[in-house]
């Protein structure tokens, strides 16, 4: 019998299954990291796997922070993040007014700026550590901030940049006219506009600057080392210390999880507004 | 006393753009000055030099007798509307118009008076507390006219204000904004590319063409007498027709041939086209001044009557726009309504001759007469 045409739909099932097996993919390492930095040493490897620990312990917490200095690590990568991300955003910002207002050295110069990222670091890093140690920088915080607020620059100063271009120069205009100077319409008018650029652009240079491994681990030692710098201590001759290394993982997502809740709204705003405007 | 003095002035752009060159003009104070052109003309580039947003290469711009090419915006006590009218996103209707107050260090109580008044006179107190995004294309533009006007300024400039508007607003804001210069009578600088706005707005309009000034004086001076093709041809809807033609007596009579009709000149004014007798010129005539022939042998000295085939009807209810070819060229009249109503249709017209005006080909200038 000929029926009406059914229309062929992919049934929602299908949908939720591929989701929850996405879902699965990304957090299951997480989800082992995370027994594994509260499992006893004997379960590591075991077969077969253990789930979940029968005795759940804090003792690797203790050694990752203080027999292997982690919260030193921690502190000092927080202290280092922080501060580079905010002295990269408000150079970047400034810079990226610059560019996108004045026009300052042409279009040479800004594409100058990025093309600062195409640099591997490796390239760098010899004539660094010997400048550094020149200059007193090795083993410091100020080092390790330039350093950081320096490679974190250009996509600071392209994020901000394209965020200025497709504001409205009107808006600063009226501004001026209506009582500003040069500065105040930039702060008054321009950065508000741009917040959620600022946002976008912070936690870029903050992931970069906290997940950083390689300058880190060249140009510090006992001092200011940062959080990824003190996990090689884990694989050592004594073996691999998964509960430690295990336990300082879940300590270091700990900032990234808040700023990401804070900063959530804005950050989809940030990178979003822009493409929309073209 | 803000009058406007602006003497040699240029401006040029990266490209060899030279967008504005050698203006001379004079804006007397608390006169509302249009200045009209094409895209392109410079009016734009004029008024932002004007303000100060744009930096000036040659010549002076003096406001009130001071000069002020050095001058920052903020200190030139001038307010600006602009097209897209500027209005500051993350502030609510108060804090933008507040905002110049506050930013020159007004106290609390000034602003909020000042901010009060300007909603009243422009109706908009009930949006206060709305931000822009909510506010409808003309309810921003008052926005944009009450920050301009709560801080008092001797000089007014407005960037085609009304160009973003549907043309039923656009009409009623161009009567808010004939009525506000009334109200409080200071010197404004209008720039619009709509003739229209610039003849029902302006005390004096200055049409500029290319960076320089074609012609400029009152609006009725610029449509009744203007100084070249240009000028005739950008102001009046619809436009001017401009018809090739010379100047030769037709049974002794001085008259124009147009490759077969002839339209012989106004008695009045023949002496003056004298010397222009066998040389090639362009007939300048408005579509309202040739009128339908009543079939009476009853017609002024100064009329032509000419027989036309219309090929082009345009009703636009209280009028219609007949077009018919006329020695090459399409021209439009204006008829009232029911005049003619197919096209075909053959009509006998009167040109008003004393209203035509004669041009000269080579020079686009319009012969004195």
């Amino acid at each position: 019998m000929a029926g009406k045409p059914r229309t062929r739909r992919r049934p929602p099932l299908l949908r939720i299954a591929f989701l929850a097996l996405w879902v699965l993919f990304v957090l299951a390492p997480l989800y082992w990291v995370f027994v594994t930095s509260i499992k006893p040493s004997d379960d590591y490897l075991a077969v077969p796997p253990v789930w979940f620990p029968s005795d759940p312990t804090m003792v690797h917490y203790t050694a990752a922070l203080f027999a292997y200095q982690g919260l030193t690590g921690l502190i000092n990568s927080i202290i280092v993040s922080v501060s580079a991300t905010v002295l990269s955003v408000i150079v970047g910002t400034l810079m990226a007014y610059s560019l996108a207002r004045f026009n300052t050295g042409g279009q040479h110069l800004s594409f100058w700026v990025l093309s600062q990222r195409f640099l591997p670091p490796i390239a760098i890093i010899l004539p660094l550590f010997l400048n550094y140690r020149l200059l007193g920088l090795q083993d410091t915080h100020l080092g390790l901030i330039l350093a950081y607020t320096v490679f974190t620059l250009p996509v600071s100063v392209w994020m901000m940049f394209a965020y200025f271009r497709q504001m409205p120069r009107s808006l600063e205009e009226a501004a001026l006219v209506d009582g500003c100077t040069r500065w105040t319409a930039f702060w008054r008018v321009a950065v508000p506009l741009a917040a959620p650029g600022v946002v976008a652009a912070a936690v870029f240079t903050f992931i970069a600057c906290w997940t950083e491994f390689f300058f880190a681990l060249v140009l510090t030692s006992r001092n200011a080392f940062t959080l990824p710098t003190v996990f090689r201590a884990f694989l050592s001759f004594q073996g691999a210390q998964y509960g430690e290394a295990s336990a300082l993982a879940i300590v270091s997502l700990v900032p990234s999880i808040i700023l990401g809740v804070l900063v959530q709204k804005h950050l989809v705003r940030g990178l979003t507004l822009g493409a929309l405007r073209g | 006393m803000a009058d406007v003095r602006i003497t040699g002035l240029h401006k040029h752009y990266a490209g060899g753009v030279h967008a504005v060159r050698g203006i001379d003009l004079t804006i007397p104070d608390k006169q509302f000055t249009v200045l009209v052109g094409p895209s392109g003309c410079g009016k734009s580039t004029l008024l932002r030099m004007i303000a100060g947003l744009e930096p000036v290469d040659e010549g002076t711009i003096e406001i009130g007798g001071e000069v002020v090419n050095d001058m920052r915006p903020r200190d030139r006590d001038v307010a600006m509307v602009f097209q897209d009218y500027a209005l500051y996103p993350h502030m609510s209707v108060h804090n933008n118009i507040g905002f110049g107050l506050k930013a020159r260090k007004f106290r609390p109580e000034e602003v909020e008076r000042r901010v009060r008044n300007a909603a009243e006179l422009l109706g908009i107190t009930p949006l206060l507390g709305r931000l822009p995004r909510q506010l409808s294309g003309g309810q921003r533009q008052r926005v944009a006219i009450g920050r301009a006007i709560v801080r008092n300024p001797q000089l007014f400039l407005f960037d085609e204000p009304l160009s973003n508007l549907d043309a039923q607003l656009r009409d009623e804001m161009r009567v808010e904004i004939k009525r506000l210069h009334q109200e409080i009578a200071t010197t404004i600088i209008y720039v619009t590319h709509d003739q229209i706005e610039a003849m029902t707005l302006a005390d004096r309009i200055v049409l500029l063409r290319d960076g320089v000034i074609e012609q400029q004086g009152s609006p009725l001076d610029l449509f009744e007498r203007p100084a070249t093709r240009f000028v005739a041809g950008f102001l009046g809807s619809p436009r001017m027709n401009f018809v090739p033609a010379r100047l030769d007596p037709v049974d002794g009579v001085p008259a124009l041939v147009l490759d077969g009709p002839t339209l012989p000149l106004d008695p009045s004014r023949a002496a003056s086209f004298e010397e222009w007798r066998g040389r090639e010129v362009i007939l300048g005539v408005r579509p309202e001044h040739m009128s339908k022939a009543d079939g009476g042998t009853s017609r002024k000295p100064a009329q032509a009557p000419i027989r036309v085939v219309i090929d082009l009807v345009q009703p636009t209810g209280t009028r219609t726009h007949a077009q018919f070819r006329l020695n090459g060229t399409d021209v439009t009249v204006e008829l009232p309504s029911h005049t003619v109503e197919r096209p075909g249709t053959a009509i006998d017209l009167l040109v008003d001759m004393s209203r035509v005006i004669l041009i000269d080909p080579r020079t686009e200038r319009t012969i004195p007469g």
